[in-house]
């Protein structure tokens, strides 16, 4: 690793706090809950980093249905490009969406079509009444039409920096590879 | 890597799925690998997933079968591609046209895959050569050579009953010598660390010397089912038999069918297997075959799964290599 990249790093440290940025989004999605029923709200993480922090906020949350977890890449776009992971985890979303409030869970909010992915996938297992999106960082440039309704924080990075969320324990937000 | 299995693509990745011959062991765990999350996608409300839609996907079934080509076509309609089931009987190969002048018609209708069953041994092989280089073949059994996705799907249906393979005592039972499934099933276990696979049947119907394949042969099932922990029954290839290869077939149950009282001298927890279908009193008893021991129909759900797998592997070029 370069002297400038190890530079960045700090940066990024030290302005990203990830606890602030988990209470920020724990706040927000309690302030939505006081005006649902609780038992017909469904958290749901997308694999993986999105599920990570999914599982922080949902032991906070205090529901009665079970966590979900999201694997998009049966639904993604770019399937005959990059093919399938031999790896894939398969989603556990619990039985009977129908009616439901989906607080839909991912780390970091880009392009938009993880997102596409993951609506489509929930609308095969069930017609939800409504899903919230909840993502703990925008970095903006998205190519559909798609925002969040809870952030954690906006964030603007330069071309080719990337972000990424490393865990699950503990968990770490990093340039470059985990 | 060079390579010259003509299986898998200049990156290593499968691009046509023929034998389990060619395949290293961590191949054959990432199809397994990939073919969990498959087996949950029936409990969606919408039993499909997207991954294959806008691919068409032909079965070419030149032998009879009901089981292996309503799994291809279900697998291939869950995962959103479009099927073409060819009836071979009252297609033009019966009016002389060759196979390969069938199969270039089918190209140049722009499939993506062909699944082929065919009496001749190595017909998928044939027709892997000789397909345009985007197509992908999957041989869904080729006279008594092979029958790749039936093993795996049993090595998926052992895997989740077992864990382990290496420690596995595995029997098959029956008529080897007409089974492709039992060629496949070996080089399966075999290949992923079974230490101790045994071939049990009337010496008539065991291939002269198929110990070369790493097998113990049996002629006495009682002995061979000692502490097994997987049994796998198969039927009896009348079909295939040419000659008197066996005496009856009360006296053939007698010997070599598989009854409560022989069962019992498995592992208490020893799963019986049987790739169907099944001739009940012939090689198994009914008792058995609808018994708690018994996961005949796991293996039929299964088979969907595996074949899914399989299909997006092949169609989709997995990027890891193995």
């Amino acid at each position: 690793m370069t002297n400038t990249t190890q530079s960045e790093q700090m940066e990024f440290n030290n302005t990203l706090n990830l606890e602030q940025l988990l209470d920020t989004m724990y706040q927000a999605i309690n302030k939505k809950l006081q005006n649902l029923n609780k038992d017909d709200v469904v958290i749901v993480g997308i694999h993986t980093g999105g599920f990570w922090i999914a599982e922080k906020l949902y032991k906070k949350l205090a529901l009665t249905s079970p966590l979900g977890s999201l694997n998009i890449s049966f639904y993604r776009d770019d399937f005959t490009k990059i093919g399938l992971h031999p790896e894939v985890k398969p989603s556990q979303l619990p039985a009977g969406l129908d009616d439901k409030h989906i607080i839909l869970i991912d780390d970091v909010l880009f392009t938009g079509r993880t997102v596409r992915a993951a609506l489509n996938e929930i609308f095969d297992y069930g017609r939800p009444a409504s899903v919230t999106l909840a993502v703990l960082l925008d970095r903006g440039e998205r190519e559909l039409p798609i925002y969040a309704d809870i952030v954690g924080q906006q964030i603007t990075l330069k071309a080719g920096q990337q972000i990424k969320l490393c865990g699950p324990e503990p968990l770490k937000l990093v340039q470059n590879k985990c | 890597m060079i390579s010259n299995n003509i299986q898998l693509d200049e990156q290593g990745r499968l691009k046509h799925f023929l034998s389990i011959e060619g395949f290293k062991r961590q191949h054959l765990i990432n199809i397994l690998d990939a073919a969990e999350p498959f087996a949950n996608v029936h409990e969606q409300a919408v039993k499909k997933v997207p991954l294959l839609r806008g691919k068409t996907i032909v079965n070419l079934f030149f032998e009879a079968s009901t089981r292996t080509r309503t799994t291809f076509e279900l697998a291939a309609k869950r995962l959103s591609a479009d099927v073409l089931n060819i009836n071979i009987s009252t297609s033009a190969t019966s009016k002389g046209e060759s196979l390969l002048d069938m199969l270039h018609n089918l190209e140049a209708m722009h499939c993506d895959m062909f699944i082929v069953r065919h009496k001749q041994s190595g017909a998928a092989h044939l027709i892997a050569q000789h397909v345009s280089p985007l197509i992908s073949v999957i041989n869904a059994g080729d006279g008594c050579h092979s029958h790749p996705t039936q093993a795996m799907l049993d090595m998926f249906t052992i895997r989740r009953h077992k864990k382990d393979f290496a420690d596995l005592k595995v029997v098959i039972v029956g008529d080897i010598l007409h089974s492709r499934v039992a060629r496949s099933q070996i080089h399966a276990l075999t290949t992923l660390g079974v230490s101790a696979v045994r071939v049990v049947g009337p010496k008539t119907l065991i291939p002269t010397q198929i110990e070369t394949l790493g097998v113990h042969v049996y002629h006495d099932l009682q002995a061979a089912l000692i502490d097994a922990d997987v049994v796998i029954m198969l039927r009896l290839q009348k079909e295939r038999m040419q000659g008197a290869l066996l005496p009856s077939e009360s006296e053939y149950y007698h010997q070599y069918g598989l009854t409560e009282k022989k069962l019992k001298l498995a592992k208490p927890d020893a799963i019986v297997m049987h790739p169907g279908p099944i001739n009940r009193g012939v090689e198994i008893a009914s008792s058995i075959a609808d018994g708690p021991q018994s996961v005949i129909l796991e293996q039929v759900t299964n088979g969907i799964a595996i074949r899914m797998a399989v299909m997006s592997q092949t169609l989709g070029r997995s990027g890891e290599k193995a």
